[in-house]
């Protein structure tokens, strides 16, 4: 363990303002990255349902 | 537990991957999140500050991970799209297109976390050093591949043509890497002499486990983006009705 | 009918080119004038200090040229497309790699070989010396070829594709930006009194490299593009 307590470890021996903002964009990152993945299926699997309605129509 | 041979060859149908990319990527998860967590807690918390950079030296443990993927990945993607260009297998042009997002993000991480060590370290966000400026190129090549493929309607061309584009861009890769040796270039070298002449094991592990743990990432991301892209171009087969009633 | 031996095929598709692409000569003219307006907003632009524009030349009239050559690079394929005739080609027995190569040495000639010419006239108005700019039509002598053989490769890619003008930018931009590196920093080099065989190397390796590769890279798009 490196640090003595909290305040310490936030600051980061004064390169607090570089550390976190690249651990925190690397997180953002990661968030955006997850949303955009389901927000395709989701996307993906309306538009097939659409599909779907739309042919079971056709065949009636 | 079936004894028979696996054969491989079965999961280059894109209804067959589908299946089997559904069963493993939680796995992948569970493993980028536990990697993540360990390399986190030794990079933040357990590994020793540094001789010449103090504390700020420890971006290196999301710097290097996004770095080393998003040139690992662009391999990988080009990959696929020579396999699919060569062997005309629908699949390996779909694994090619869940890559490039991905690549792209951490290629853009790479350049952003190594702006947020640059500036406090050497004084200076930026700079056009051969490798700085190979890993932007690294950037507009994923860009650029995302971009020809979201413009040419049909999809078997637009995989075609984007994996020459990623072929003609693999160049890039070796340069990324050896432009450090072969220019005197602001950014160190690759041997991460972080600590003098060698690095502390603690920070070998925080890096080396992030790095895994990135991995273990894309593939989660690769795996998830490519059934959405497989039901997506498969929508006139039979088995996509009953795969999302 | 004598057969045409490889040199003779070349020959013939290059005689076929240029004679096609002067038909329009305003086409051909036009990335001149884009050359030279480009060129010139930049002292518009940053003001008169003679000083800066001194150490701005190199790289100004570098990037100028080289969106210059992009322009007309869209219209490399894509007249011939238009009317069938790129399609009979290819389906004819000439080698495409050959025909690719001769579209590619036309585009050079009539766009990178008037810009090379053009470049030292730009260059006095930002105050270079006469050696710096011959270096300058040097590295440029070197880089415009490459450019349109780069060039090509995006132009087949983006064959019929919407908005296929700025994409092909887009793409082909990345893999330009070592030779705009080595071309614009010879220039900059020998003016800071340093030696710039290594540029020049360079720049002729990435000639080479992109003579034997990019015919092969653009053969295969536009195969791609015809489908």
């Amino acid at each position: 363990m490196q640090w003595n307590n909290w305040n310490e470890f936030l600051a980061m021996g004064g390169y607090a303002q570089y550390v976190w903002p690249a651990f925190g964009l690397t997180a953002l990152a990661v968030v955006i990255e997850v949303i955009q993945v389901r927000a395709k299926r989701r996307e993906v699997l309306r538009s097939l349902h659409a599909q779907f309605e739309s042919e079971k129509g056709d065949s009636q | 537990m079936n004894t028979q041979k696996i054969h491989w060859f079965k999961f280059s149908s894109p209804q067959n991957f589908y299946f089997l990319a559904g069963r493993m990527w939680p796995w992948f998860a569970v493993l980028a999140t536990v990697l993540a967590a360990v390399a986190l807690w030794i990079g933040l918390v357990m590994a020793p500050v540094d001789a010449q950079q103090g504390q700020g030296y420890r971006i290196i443990f999301v710097h290097v991970p996004a770095a080393s993927l998003s040139m690992f990945v662009y391999l990988v993607m080009a990959g696929w799209a020579g396999f699919g260009l060569a062997f005309n297998t629908r699949l390996s042009g779909m694994m090619a297109s869940a890559l490039a997002p991905t690549g792209a993000i951490l290629a853009f991480l790479s350049l952003a976390t190594g702006s947020l060590w640059g500036k406090p370290m050497w004084g200076t966000w930026w700079v056009w050093d051969a490798r700085l400026t190979s890993s932007l190129i690294l950037l507009f090549l994923y860009l650029g591949f995302i971009a020809l493929q979201s413009s040419i309607d049909d999809p078997r061309r637009a995989d075609k043509a984007s994996a020459v584009l990623a072929l003609v861009g693999a160049v890039n890769i070796p340069i990324i890497y050896g432009s450090v040796y072969w220019w005197n270039t602001l950014h160190q070298g690759a041997s991460v002499t972080v600590k003098g002449a060698s690095i502390a094991p603690a920070m070998l592990w925080g890096m080396g486990l992030m790095t895994a743990a990135f991995w273990m990432y894309a593939i989660t991301m690769t795996l998830v983006r490519v059934r959405a892209i497989i039901l997506d171009r498969e929508r006139h087969a039979e088995w996509v009705k009953h795969a999302v009633e | 009918m004598k057969k045409l031996g490889l040199f003779g095929v070349m020959a013939a598709l290059l005689r076929r080119e240029v004679s096609v692409a002067l038909r329009q000569k305003g086409e051909v003219l036009t990335p001149l004038v884009f050359f030279v307006v480009v060129a010139s907003l930049f002292p518009l632009g940053v003001g008169p200090e003679s000083a800066l524009l001194l150490r701005m030349a190199p790289g100004v009239l570098w990037v100028s040229a080289l969106l210059a050559a992009m322009l007309s690079l869209q219209r490399l394929f894509a007249t011939d497309h238009a009317d069938g005739s790129l399609e009979q080609m290819a389906l004819s027995s000439t080698p495409l790699g050959l025909l690719v190569a001769a579209k590619a040495l036309t585009h050079f000639l009539l766009s990178g070989l008037p810009l090379v010419l053009m470049a030292p006239v730009l260059g006095l108005q930002f105050g270079l010396e006469s050696r710096s700019l011959g270096i300058l039509m040097l590295t440029l002598l070197l880089g415009t070829p490459t450019l349109s053989l780069i060039g090509s490769i995006g132009a087949a890619l983006t064959l019929g594709v919407r908005g296929a003008g700025v994409l092909l930018s887009l793409l082909i931009l990345p893999l330009y930006i070592p030779v705009l590196i080595f071309g614009a920093g010879a220039v900059e080099a020998d003016a800071a009194g340093l030696g710039i065989g290594g540029h020049l190397s360079l720049l002729a390796a990435l000639f080479v490299l992109s003579v034997f590769f990019a015919p092969l890279a653009t053969k295969t798009a536009l195969r791609i593009s015809l489908e």
